[in-house]
């Protein structure tokens, strides 16, 4: 099947408006006719409920949380990005649409991310609407700092809580049409499969995760905002709870998965200390506006520092080494993310890591701290202020800035980063693969919608920061909204589904067996060992650096790991039940299937680009090489059978609007 | 370092519960979760039920966590939720009571896990802006002081944890709740639904049958996210009183 991405015709700047202008409505009368159900609750979810509520259309949105407030989203720190142009430098939605495709190192499409510039400007005048506390400046108006990959200040943030403002905003919003009725909210339900009806997504089977029970919903379309999956790798930034359940049965019902090895590791995360570590923590990109990364010139210097002997501070300026700075003069400690994760690699690949493990480098504070303390004092009128002041006016201004980070950090590490430097390193942190969606946020399936992290959509082989949350709500306010009147225009005669129907009873007694068949191998291994080996192969061989050998020897050991699995894992507890351990079990088994298709996908791509980073294509100094010839295209996978290889579709990417480049930031 | 856990076992709503003790080996930069979840991986693997509780994000930002350790909601150290404790501030040898939160708005599910749905309600009562997608104007066409912004947000960071209902012996909500309406009250665009919103989540907050607010302020005391009782005093002075000359919220 070749892939339609529906792309409207016209010149980029008009597509959107001209498009949304002539699309298909469905007439307020027939609206409250029609049924949505729309699984998840995080920033996508709940902005697409909340708005497709207030339209008019009978909504049934599912969290497997005990709130929606719980989403992931919750937990996004650094800040959400809009071509507003306060700031006044310069920034446009072209600016903003250029950067997104060049930091996606080309691997996206033009349309849509297009219209994610254009609507993000909405975004934040409804967030503040919504009640959403900005930081402003002195003059009352919203403030703005810059984050990788850009040379404007275009983001927007709530001090390191940018998700969880933004995400109460939506929560709230959600809450007000449920209390109008509008949405019925279904906690504690999570989807595990999709309802089929002559080819179209028509419900849900989910499990009533308090008591255990498989309930089957019904509607005339099927919106997914069920996030990204980077848990495939067990040890990540994202929440616990994260998973590919809903994404991966709608691939085994036939939706697409698109550039699934399209994987973001964030540089800046909390190292990790111990086997029995259950995830990782961010320090937000934000950071890197202030904080210099850097690592010792001499591996002896590193050595010392690894087993306790010399601190970052004994470390004279002269022996450092500030490698972004020297290796991207031009962007310096603001290069994109997937530059940056590499770069602190091959630094500690060299012998120069700071942790006992080898695996982490510095980000200092200090000339920071200098340079605000300074600056306040002369704000002050104070006149040679002794270095201690200067000090203690430069942690509270960067206190001001950051506190709440660096309280994370000093939790966590039992370090304080006002006097030493932070010690990082990269870990997993967001999937740009993801459900293949066309320009209406449709899957292959008709009536399936994909929104948020959970569809592959805009931001190409590599995300700019602060670029998730403007698209998870773009997706969610302003575009499914509108785009899925496309699909539900032809559906207004389409008398209400039954969730008695022969094909929801069918997909139940499917599920149900495939969970008795999971309780039932009453093996002796625990979810978590099977979820732990299954992160260390894929952080092994599908993680920063990749290369076809060792794809190769991942995929078997996954299969193996796979057949393992089905032969000894051990699920305690039983199915009708409050059961957290069978929940783990099902989301661990699909995790074991998608792990293996993403390795599929990188061995299929024979070059590297933003996160995709192939050994055995890059320059003579180490970048990135992208082969455009013959790769300039999202690989879409179907799912064939549990022993068959998948089958693979190409949307071809064409840039009409910029010219594909080398990706450089020197 | 060598751990004595007492903890609250109960397999469901109804059913009848107990402490169990039981012995565990932890390395002081583990995080108390993750002590727990040694725990767990000990007693599956000798094919026991491990103790449910709840947690997602572990970085005390969604909520989701929620025991009681040694008396307090969230543990021993202030502003901090129980997955950003670490063992670093137990001793060796030590015993650890863990409960699940107390209150009759929140029932116990199973072991640890409680059920806290209550706390949406009063959101969806009225803890919101009434402005639909789309309707909004330029986000700089009104100024916000900056110390404003800032104090709502210091009321808009409660992580709807219920720490502040836990800890509370008449278990209150009131400082949820105020949170919720400072943070909304104080900027120029919540203003204008303030009364109405605290009426109506007040209204919410005593059918769900939370306790009444009697000033004792363990709420803020166990509070992980330093949410201040200026916010009920707040509550008090400026909406309730006023609330009962005028409109009234059917
Ligand atoms: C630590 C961290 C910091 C970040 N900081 C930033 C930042 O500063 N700026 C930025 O732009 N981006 C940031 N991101 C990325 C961004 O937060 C996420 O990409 C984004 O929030 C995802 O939103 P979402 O709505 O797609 O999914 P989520 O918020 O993950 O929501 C998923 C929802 O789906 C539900 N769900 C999932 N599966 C099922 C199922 N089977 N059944 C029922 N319900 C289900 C869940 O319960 C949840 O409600 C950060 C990410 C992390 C990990
Ligand atoms: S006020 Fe504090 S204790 Fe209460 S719910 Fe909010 S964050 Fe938790
Ligand atoms: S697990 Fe999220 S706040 Fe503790």
């Amino acid at each position: 099947m070749s892939l339609d991405s529906k792309t409207p015709s016209g010149p980029l700047a008009e597509k959107w408006t001209r498009y949304r202008g002539t699309m298909n409505l469905v007439a307020p009368n027939n609206k409250r006719r029609i049924d949505i159900i729309v699984v998840g609750s995080g920033l996508a979810g709940a902005s697409a409920a909340a708005t497709l509520g207030e339209l008019g259309y009978n909504v049934k949105c599912f969290t497997f949380h005990d709130s929606p407030r719980r989403a992931h989203s919750i937990a996004a720190q650094g800040g959400i990005n809009a071509a507003k142009n306060y700031a006044n430098d310069g920034d446009s939605v072209y600016r903003l649409f250029y950067d997104t495709i060049k930091g996606g190192d080309y691997r996206s499409r033009e349309s849509n991310v297009y219209r994610l510039a254009e609507v993000s400007r909405n975004i934040i005048d409804q967030a503040v609407a919504q009640g959403v506390p900005f930081a402003r400046d002195y003059g009352g108006l919203l403030d703005n700092r810059s984050f990788g990959g850009v040379q404007v200040s275009r983001t927007f943030y709530a001090r390191g809580q940018t998700g969880q403002q933004l995400l109460l905003g939506a929560y709230q919003a959600l809450s007000r049409q449920i209390a109008l009725g509008t949405v019925e909210m279904y906690n504690r339900h999570e989807m595990l499969d999709l309802v089929l009806v002559d080819g179209k997504a028509r419900g849900i089977v989910a499990r009533n995760l308090v008591t255990g029970k498989l309930e089957r919903f019904a509607a005339h379309c099927v919106v997914l905002g069920t996030g990204g999956y980077g848990n495939v790798f067990y040890l990540s930034t994202n929440a616990m709870m994260c998973n590919v359940t809903a994404a991966w049965r709608a691939v085994r019902r036939g939706a697409y998965m698109a550039n699934p090895c399209f994987t973001q590791i964030h540089p800046t995360c909390i190292p990790q200390s111990g086997e029995y570590q259950s995830k990782l923590t961010l320090m937000s990109e934000s950071l890197r506006n202030d904080g210099r990364v850097w690592v010792p010139k001499n591996p002896e210097d590193a050595k010392a520092i690894r087993e306790g002997r010399k601190t970052g501070n004994d470390i004279p300026e002269e022996e450092r080494d500030y490698f972004l700075e020297r290796r991207y003069p031009a962007f310096g400690n603001l290069v994109p993310r997937d530059v940056a994760s590499r770069a602190a690699k091959i630094a500690c690949d060299e012998g120069l890591g700071v942790a006992p493990t080898g695996l982490a480098v510095f980000m200092d504070f200090s000339a920071a701290i200098e340079r605000y303390g300074k600056s306040k004092a002369n704000a002050m009128g104070l006149h040679n202020p002794g270095a201690e002041k200067i000090r203690e006016l430069g942690e509270a201004v960067v206190s001001e800035k950051y506190g709440n980070l660096f309280e994370m950090y000093e939790k966590i590490t039992g370090e304080n980063p006002y006097k030493l430097p932070m010690k990082i390193y990269p870990a997993v942190h967001y999937t740009m693969g993801g459900l293949w969606v066309d320009y209406n946020l449709e899957t292959n399936i008709p009536g399936l919608f994909a929104i948020g992290e959970c569809n592959f959509s805009d931001h190409g082989a590599n995300r700019l920061g602060a670029s998730a949350l403007m698209q998870g709500l773009a997706d969610g306010y302003f575009v499914l909204p509108y785009t899925i009147g496309q699909f539900l225009s032809n559906e207004i005669r389409t008398p209400k589904f039954s969730p008695d129907a022969k094909e929801f009873v069918d997909t139940a007694n499917e599920t149900r067996q495939r969970l008795e068949g999971l309780m039932n191998v009453k093996g002796s291994q625990s979810v978590e060992s099977f979820h732990r080996r299954l992160g260390k192969i894929m952080w092994e061989y599908c993680g920063m650096a990749r290369n076809a050998e060792g794809l190769e020897k991942a995929r078997k050991m996954i299969r193996e790991l796979r057949d393992e699995f089905y032969k000894d894992v051990f699920i305690p507890g039983s199915l009708e039940e409050y059961n957290p351990e069978l929940e783990k079990a099902h989301r661990v088994a699909d995790f074991l299937e998608l792990g293996e298709l993403m390795i599929i996908d990188a061995l299929n791509r024979n070059e590297s680009c933003g996160g995709h980073f192939r050994e055995e294509y890059q320059t003579e100094e180490g970048e990135a090489l992208r082969n455009d010839e013959e790769y300039t295209y999202v690989a879409a996978w179907e799912y064939k059978g549990w022993a068959e290889e998948p089958a693979l579709h190409k949307e071809e990417l064409a840039f009409e609007n910029v010219e594909l480049k080398t990706r450089s930031y020197k | 370092m060598k751990l004595t856990l007492k903890i609250w076992r109960q397999k469901a709503p109804n059913a009848k519960g107990r402490f169990e003790t039981y012995q565990v080996e932890a390395n002081p930069h583990m995080s108390f979760l993750e002590m727990l979840d040694v725990l767990n991986e000990e007693l599956i693997a000798k094919k026991e039920e491990p103790v449910v509780f709840e947690h997602d994000c572990r970085e005390g930002i969604c909520g989701t966590c929620s025991m009681v350790i040694n008396g307090e909601p969230h543990g021993p150290m202030a502003g901090t939720t129980t997955c950003q404790l670490h063992m670093r501030h137990f001793r060796d040898g030590e015993t650890i009571v863990i409960e699940p939160f107390r209150a009759s708005a929140f029932p116990v599910m199973k072991d640890l896990a409680v059920d806290r749905s209550s706390m949406d309600r009063i959101i969806q009562a009225g803890g919101y802006i009434s402005v639909n997608t789309g309707a909004a104007q330029d986000a700089n066409a009104i100024p916000v002081d900056k110390d404003t912004a800032a104090h709502s947000f210091d009321a808009a960071a409660c992580i709807g944890c219920g720490a502040c209902i836990a800890a509370c012996p008449n278990a209150s909500a009131m400082l949820f709740v105020s949170a919720k309406v400072a943070h909304l009250a104080l900027l120029p665009q919540g203003k204008v639904e303030a009364k109405r919103r605290a009426q109506a989540m007040v209204k919410q907050m005593d059918l769900e049958g939370f306790g009444m607010c009697s000033n004792i302020t363990a709420c803020e005391a166990e509070c992980p996210k330093g949410i201040s009782v200026e916010n009920i005093a707040r509550l008090n002075r400026e909406y309730l009183s006023s609330a009962l000359g005028s409109e009234t919220v059917a």
